[in-house]
């Protein structure tokens, strides 16, 4: 069901909504396409004309910094147009709002939604009503999915490592809540890692979390023990509030990622983070800043990464598929 | 089908290609070839100039003027190009010169790397069939083909240039 919303009969990404689903092949089109504009950023001119004409709108229902900018930058290096739009959520009248919103900006004519939303399905629920000539790009929704984080997680990892079929890949924090995780594990799965662990708390991992095809820890010495990639996940302070968690200090002597926990991992084991960090919670300060980080590689990253979903999706609506001409 | 024998056309495109440089005072040119075929091409023209510079590769998926009817290639490479074309005098080499779509696209990619001092165009083959206001400075061929003809270039090993009706089996 979900694919089919996302991909359309000739394969082609229409939308991106979750990395649930989506094939080895669409997801390596999509790594591929990304490699090949890499180079762009580092051009006299960090532009290419490809989506000129195109408007793009970053509608963003929860504050972000980091993707809202990188869907930006993404969208200027293509030459398209764009706007953002943040709008705070109301709990009320979320449904209409949101189908009013998207009318009204279809009225000016726009090709793409970025969407950001607290609420699990929300974009979801944009690419069923939106027009057929628009395409939508999930950039968080709720605890479901973001899955240019989670896609730019694996071409940091392709980068790096080249193949994925011979990984041991652990992702650690807060599982439950987190949409980061959810596309990441899909992603991973799909892309042949035979062995993805998950380490947290009790309280911080889904029920059934095996289903997902994961192995399960509650134990960071045990969960890194050989792993190629550690991917950590952000603590969200709030939920130190709802009693999941005793504290920050707890939770940091159990499960931040420090030097000594990151001894038992491969030695050149890779250490990610899709940010914002929480130094000295999830993880300690020199590891973050260490060899083995690649945080602010994934930073750059994700515009080539997001180039490449703007550019596959919009291109999806071409009318045809023949060669061009000489 | 015919076949050309394309070891001579390459060599003398590398006379000509001699003497426009040596004319305009062109002697430290930089060759870009056009993948695929292009590159092709100009690796054969680059080892008989004897050219120092490495080749430059050029992509120009992102710069085609027909996105939004044939979407994204789908092999999409990244260009390589020496980062600095400013004030250089480019070589600029295709397989096949017919509607001047790609080469257009192409200088308007070269142009993002920089502002170069001058761009010459060699191409192995002109079809005819222009569309835009642009012609090659050195031809390796021309040919003019009827509506159900095409040419086509293989390679890179070995590099062979045919020309065959659409109609023929095989093709």
């Amino acid at each position: 069901m979900r694919s089919s919303l996302q991909v359309d009969e000739h394969g082609r990404l229409r939308h991106l909504l979750t990395t649930e689903g989506l094939s080895r092949e669409v997801l390596t089109r999509i790594l591929d396409t990304a490699e090949s504009f890499i180079g762009v950023g580092e051009r006299a001119v960090k532009k290419v004309p490809l989506l000129r004409g195109k408007t793009i709108v970053n509608l963003f229902f929860e504050p972000s910094t980091r993707t809202r900018t990188t869907f930006e930058l993404a969208a200027k290096r293509l030459s398209a147009d764009l706007l953002n739009i943040n709008i705070a959520a109301s709990s009320a009248s979320k449904g209409e709002t949101l189908l009013d919103t998207l009318r009204n900006l279809e009225a000016m004519h726009c090709d793409m939604f970025v969407v950001r939303h607290p609420d699990s399905g929300a974009a979801h629920f944009i690419a069923q009503h939106a027009a057929p000539h628009v395409s939508v790009l999930n950039a968080g929704d709720g605890r479901h999915a973001h899955p240019t984080q989670g896609l730019l997680d694996m071409f940091t990892i392709r980068r790096q490592r080249g193949d994925f079929t011979r990984l041991k890949v652990a992702i650690v924090g807060d599982i439950l809540h987190s949409r980061v995780a959810r596309s990441q594990i899909h992603a991973l799965t799909t892309l042949g890692v035979p062995d993805v662990r998950v380490v947290a708390p009790r309280t911080l991992i889904p029920a059934q979390a095996e289903t997902l095809g994961v192995h399960v820890y509650h134990d960071m010495t045990a969960g890194l023990r050989d792993v190629d990639v550690v991917m950590m996940l952000r603590l969200q302070k709030e939920r130190m509030q709802g009693g999941l968690l005793p504290s920050e200090h707890e939770y940091y002597r159990f499960y931040g990622l420090t030097h000594e926990k990151l001894a038992v991992a491969r030695p050149d084991a890779l250490v990610m983070h899709p940010g914002p960090l929480n130094r000295g919670v999830e993880i300690a300060s020199d590891v973050a800043d260490g060899a083995s980080s690649l945080i602010l590689q994934q930073v750059s990253y994700g515009i080539a990464v997001r180039m490449a979903v703007m550019s596959l999706t919009l291109g999806s609506h071409a009318s045809t598929q023949s060669a061009g001409s000489h | 089908m015919s076949t050309f024998d394309i070891d001579v056309i390459l060599a003398q495109m590398a006379d000509a290609l001699r003497q426009a440089l040596t004319r305009d005072g062109r002697d430290r040119p930089l060759m870009v070839g056009i993948r695929t075929g292009g590159v092709w091409v100009a690796e054969r023209l680059h080892a008989l100039l004897g050219l120092a510079e490495p080749l430059g590769e050029l992509s120009i998926n992102f710069y085609r003027d027909d996105f939004t009817r044939i979407g994204l290639h789908p092999r999409v490479q990244a260009s390589s190009l020496p980062i600095h074309v400013d004030d250089r005098d480019i070589l600029l080499v295709d397989d096949v010169l017919q509607t001047g779509r790609t080469i257009r696209a192409a200088l308007n990619e070269i142009f993002d790397y920089g502002r170069p001092a001058s761009v010459t165009l060699a191409v192995l083959v002109d079809r005819g069939g222009h569309e835009l206001p642009i012609r090659a400075d050195v031809v390796g061929t021309a040919v003019s083909l009827g509506p159900d003809q095409q040419i086509k270039l293989t390679g890179p090993e070995p590099l062979t240039l045919e020309s065959f009706s659409a109609r023929e089996p095989g093709h």
